[in-house]
């Protein structure tokens, strides 16, 4: 379980995180909704430890983010940030093996090398295993800075805005195999994500957060949370969720 | 493969050591020895700092156009020059004791580094272009200083100071040599230390903190031997501005890997092979027309250029 007690969190001298109170369960997917500027990847980066709090505190299966060290958080939650320009001339298989670092610290082994073929056949890169990642398309480049967070194989994998480059076929394919990952099981991973694509979350988010300003609007199951009224007010317009052909959907109205 | 380039670079600099003792050997034989092997040393020695600190440079900066004489490492040299033979006078300036003003030379540009490395990256964590102004700012600001200073000079102070700002290896101290090349060494096995981490920091601070990189403690580290062979090499030799950025280029180009145990000693070894066959064209074939380090800094400014204008800033 992942827990915040009062989170503060200051960036420049602005508070960005105001008294955050929040558990995340195990399991599923919980997705972190908001307008601009409400803190979501701020949340997210405190989350991984990676953002020293002002005030109170990120707790993640008990271990205070915080004090821990860099390589046990690393073995908590794998977080993918938004898309950082990478200087060397990575590979694909380069790339997915820096997922390993917390488990190998430069010096892979056997199990290391299992485990960056596996993520590599989850996300479908195994072809694109020899190709630089200069050369990929950004889609391609998403799904690789995901296989990593998930090569790191931690209980939590923590994504900022992950569909942010990618268009409706690699967005539903990211989500399902996402939701592959967080079915009951061995090795089932925990997965939050920022998302502003309102519909991905309706249909695929077991949870939803909503964050405003820096405060929590609500949080809950997602079939219950995110109503239009919800959403209207949170972003501050008219918007609608709808049934379509089973599926949920946010559409503005 | 990497390692077997890498293997190549080596043998490569032996040969060049090779020629530029052998050529044009005649009698006395110890004695032209004894001076070219002295030579061949500071040559080597400032190749391989240089070579090797601008990688983890760009490395920790996450950029490959820049070296470490962003910070005005060149402008601050030549400022302490031009202060010593202001205030000691030409003859104070040449009795001095070449040791102690090497270690104090390598100390002011040592805490000059480290203070503006270390006060942009606690303070802005990286913030590239305020450490980039930072020390464009500061290099024009000391370059104004020993301008001034040197119109107050006498003429025959000034060439003196204008002989100490250029880079020269002819009248290197084997004891200042030796300190370095001893330093150096232990830099170059801590720089090799650092691989597998400077490996991580090459993904960029947010993702190599997420993978469990103490990135700010990395990039303080690969800092302070940054500053450590720049300050040395600079206060042995004086300064070699493009040096490094020609290495560096070359060793990507070369090795093709991003492995910072074999970029570190493939920078460091392309660019003591470039001062020794350098050196050795100037010294057999132009009969010394002009100054290494003025053909390697047009050589570098040219690459420099090219770099910049032909692809987008990696």
């Amino acid at each position: 379980m992942i827990e915040t007690e009062t989170l503060g969190v200051a960036l420049g001298g602005r508070t960005i995180l105001d008294g955050l109170n929040l558990r995340f369960g195990q399991g599923g997917i919980t997705a972190l909704v908001g307008p601009n500027g409400a803190g979501k990847s701020t949340l997210l980066h405190a989350l991984a430890g990676l953002l020293r709090p002002a005030r109170g505190r990120v707790t993640v299966e008990g271990l205070d983010m915080a004090r821990a060290a860099p390589i046990d958080r690393a073995k908590a939650v794998a977080l993918l940030t938004q898309s950082e320009r990478v200087t060397a001339r990575l590979t694909v298989a380069d790339l997915v093996g820096f997922g390993r670092w917390p488990h190998h610290k430069g010096r892979p082994g056997a199990e290391d090398h299992r485990q960056v073929a596996e993520a590599m056949e989850l996300f479908d890169l195994t072809a694109l295993s020899g190709q630089l990642l200069d050369s990929l398309s950004g889609g391609q480049r998403q799904r690789a800075f995901t296989a990593m967070a998930y090569a790191q194989e931690t209980p939590w994998m923590l994504l900022d805005e992950p569909l942010s480059a990618l268009d409706p076929r690699y967005s539903r394919d990211l989500m399902e195999r996402l939701q592959g990952l967080t079915r009951p099981g061995p090795g089932a991973r925990s997965v939050i994500i920022v998302l502003h694509d309102l519909s991905a979350a309706a249909r695929y988010a077991d949870r939803v957060v909503a964050l405003k300003g820096g405060r929590l609007v609500t949080s809950g199951p997602a079939s219950l949370k995110l109503t239009g009224e919800m959403l209207s007010g949170l972003f501050g317009t008219g918007l609608a969720v709808e049934t379509v052909r089973g599926r949920r959907l946010v559409a503005p109205v | 493969m990497p390692e077997r380039r890498l293997l190549l670079l080596a043998l490569g600099l032996v040969l060049l050591c090779a020629v530029y003792l052998g050529w044009g050997l005649r009698a006395p034989y110890g004695f032209i020895l004894s001076l070219r092997v002295t030579k061949l040393a500071a040559l080597v020695v400032t190749g391989l700092a240089v070579g090797a600190a601008t990688i983890l440079f760009q490395t920790v900066a996450a950029n490959r156009l820049l070296t470490p004489g962003i910070v005005g490492f060149d402008s601050l040299f030549v400022f302490i020059q031009t202060t010593l033979v202001l205030t000691l006078g030409a003859a104070g300036f040449a009795s001095l004791p070449g040791l102690a003003q090497f270690a104090a030379e390598t100390a002011c540009l040592m805490i000059a580094g480290l203070v503006i490395f270390g006060t942009l990256f606690l303070r802005g964590s990286g913030d590239l272009l305020r450490m980039i102004l930072t020390g464009v700012i500061l290099g024009v600001f000391l370059r104004g200083l020993s301008s001034f200073a040197g119109r107050l000079l006498e003429p025959s102070e000034f060439a003196i100071v204008q002989q100490a700002s250029v880079a020269s290896f002819g009248a290197v101290d084997r004891t200042e040599l030796a300190v370095a090349a001893c330093v150096l060494v232990l830099a170059l096995a801590a720089a090799l230390r650092l691989a597998p981490a400077l490996d991580a920091a090459a993904l960029g601070r947010m993702t190599a903190r997420g993978i469990g990189l103490d990135h700010d403690r990395v990039a303080m580290a690969a800092l302070a031997l940054v500053t450590l062979c720049v300050a040395l090499t600079t206060a042995l030799v004086g300064p070699v501005a493009f040096l490094g950025l020609l290495a560096a280029s070359l060793a990507h180009a070369a090795l093709g890997t991003w492995r910072h145990r074999l970029l570190i000693p493939a920078s460091g070894l392309i660019g003591a092979m470039i001062l020794v066959a350098g050196q050795t064209v100037f010294e057999r074939v132009l009969g010394l027309q002009s100054a290494l380090a003025i053909v390697v800094e047009f050589a570098g400014g040219l690459l420099f250029l090219t770099l910049v204008l032909r692809r987008p800033a990696r």
